[in-house]
């Protein structure tokens, strides 16, 4: 390798490293602001996406927090090998990329000082894709709270079901939704957190029956992929299409809250519940 | 014309399924095509050779009638029950009027009414899969095609009468689990059942449609697999060659396994339909534990 390409790519790797991109508008913010902002751009809003460990000290009480379920994690059991290789080798990569090993983190603890459970998805493991592991925690961590009589709160960020693990990842759908079924009818308050992005299986499953379905400013919520949808009525969609502002102008969801209140949006309206 | 095309496709398929002497032996690509062939049995063929004396009952109450899942009261043998089912057509016309049975928010909507009609008469439900998928589009989007489906899988969970369901074509991911959520799953030896069409899956991991035949391989969605992996409860065979040989003898065999299901799930209570099915769901699915 030549001296210059070297030297060129230390130089950028430097500046990666001090700075990061808005995706949305394009400015350049410093790596220690960006953070500081809960990863949401000061120029634009933009709220970046987050880390599930990120998500529980931005929402915990401090030291609060007590991780359920963590000895889940998924198995290729059917072999699923596509272009890239194995699922089998994904599942390794994606825990070794992101230190957990689900994309989904459950447990409890404290939401200024309001006991709450809680399943929070990480989208950096395989897209958030809801795998049986993913539902399987989901479905524990909502028995836990059933058990407990504690709130639970679900925060999606998904692209959806993980084809990877064929219909098993569809059944994970069912398998969620009955375990919210069982917290409506003990009057347990289950709140729904959409963030970006939430669509396919996770929106047509947990994510959309909440008591409350918040969302974060900007998420790209849906059932159907936009290219699809474009492909079926042969048009472009209006930017705006599946956004959280879209979605609580069609009443599917009951507000959107920046990141800086969403603590303090939960602990106040979980307040009102009154038994 | 188009469905001159589909002939000639199907008679190119049947002499190609001719080949093969053993049918158990077809691949899963072969058995995604039977379960879409044209002149393979629809919910609209089971209405009179399954059922006696369908009632249709229509709307959703909120917005319209989803032609693409009807629903109503219908016998069975001796069982009086509420029938739920996609409705794809065969010829363009039908298929046109019927969307491809593909629903809109307003037909799970439908559904769930007349499951919850079905739980205040203490009906069983028979619900009949055959969907390529929810309908994607703008309209079904703005109406909340998402939040339809997951009311459908919470509610469904919890209903307090004894639920069917039987996929005999295409089980299209979300499409077909918003009134798929069964205490029994059954499924024709020839139907697939997946969490996206074989199509969809290639075109994103193999970056390629045409790769959908590697990619049916992989999704594991025939019955046989899905039997294997604990997801369906029941096979029904279907005649040599696939359903469109002989629908009086699939027709009868559907009969005889749903009204033995609905035999044996009106023993429970509704307290034990509702836990056992809570419990189903529960352990479907594979994962580590360490």
């Amino acid at each position: 390798m030549a001296w210059y390409s070297n030297s060129t790519s230390e130089k950028k790797k430097v500046k990666k490293d001090l700075w990061i991109r808005c995706s949305k508008c394009g400015s350049h913010v410093f790596i220690s602001n960006w953070k500081e902002n809960l990863n949401v751009c000061p120029q634009c809003n933009y709220h970046g996406s987050i880390t599930s460990w990120e998500r529980i000290s931005q929402t915990f009480d401090d030291n609060s927090f007590k991780e359920l379920f963590s000895n889940i994690s998924p198995v290729d059991s059917l072999k699923f090998i596509d272009l890239n290789g194995s699922y089998h080798s994904k599942i390794e990569s994606n825990i070794k990329k992101t230190g957990i090993n689900e994309a989904v983190i459950t447990g409890y603890g404290k939401i200024n000082g309001i006991d709450a459970v809680t399943a929070i998805m990480d989208f950096r493991f395989l897209g958030g894709s809801l795998g049986s592991g993913t539902g399987e925690k989901i479905l524990l961590a909502s028995n836990f709270a059933y058990d407990n009589s504690f709130p639970y709160i679900v925060f999606s960020a998904s692209g959806g079901a993980r084809m990877q693990e064929g219909t098993l990842s569809l059944m994970q759908m069912a398998k969620t939704c009955a375990g919210v079924a069982r917290l409506k009818q003990k009057k347990i308050p289950y709140i729904s957190v959409l963030t970006n992005p939430t669509t396919g299986g996770v929106s047509a499953s947990y994510a959309m029956v909440g008591d409350l379905n918040i969302a974060e400013p900007g998420a790209l919520i849906g059932f159907a992929g936009r290219r699809v949808i474009e492909q079926t009525i042969g048009e472009k969609l209006p930017d705006d299409f599946q956004t959280s502002e879209y979605l609580l102008e069609h009443g599917f969801v009951d507000t959107i809250v920046e990141r800086k209140d969403m603590k303090d949006y939960l602990s106040k309206v979980l307040g009102y519940y009154n038994r | 014309m188009e469905r001159e095309l589909n002939l000639v496709e199907n008679e190119i398929l049947d002499n190609e399924l001719q080949k093969v002497s053993d049918f158990s032996d077809l691949s899963p690509w072969e058995i995604v095509q039977i379960s879409r062939h044209s002149k393979r049995p629809i919910l609209q063929d089971y209405l009179s050779l399954v059922f006696t004396n369908f009632v249709e009952l229509h709307g959703d109450r909120f917005y319209s009638d989803d032609k693409a899942i009807i629903g109503g009261f219908a016998e069975i043998g001796k069982h009086k029950v509420m029938l739920i089912g996609h409705n794809k057509g065969k010829s363009t016309n039908e298929n046109i009027e019927r969307n491809f049975g593909m629903p809109k928010p307003e037909g799970y909507r439908k559904a769930l009414r007349l499951m919850k009609l079905a739980e205040s008469y203490n009906l069983p439900i028979v619900t009949i899969i055959d969907t390529p998928g929810a309908f994607p589009g703008i309209e079904a989007e703005e109406r909340g095609q998402a939040e339809a489906i997951a009311r459908n899988l919470t509610e469904m969970s919890i209903l307090e009468v004894p639920i069917i369901s039987v996929v005999i074509g295409e089980g299209g991911s979300g499409g077909a689990l918003g009134i798929g959520v069964g205490d029994r799953i059954l499924m024709l030896s020839n139907a697939i059942y997946s969490v996206i069409s074989p199509e969809g899956c290639a075109s994103i991991l193999w970056r390629d449609a045409k790769f959908a035949p590697d990619a049916a391989t992989a999704l594991n969605l025939t019955a046989g697999a899905l039997l294997k992996h604990g997801v369906i409860d029941q096979i029904i065979q279907e005649p040599l060659g696939g359903a469109h040989e002989n629908y009086e003898e699939v027709a009868d065999s559907l009969k005889k396994a749903i009204i033995k299901n609905i035999s044996s799930l009106n023993t429970l209570s509704a307290k034990e339909l509702v836990h056992n099915r809570f419990m189903k769901y529960s352990g479907i699915g594979a994962f580590l534990t360490n």
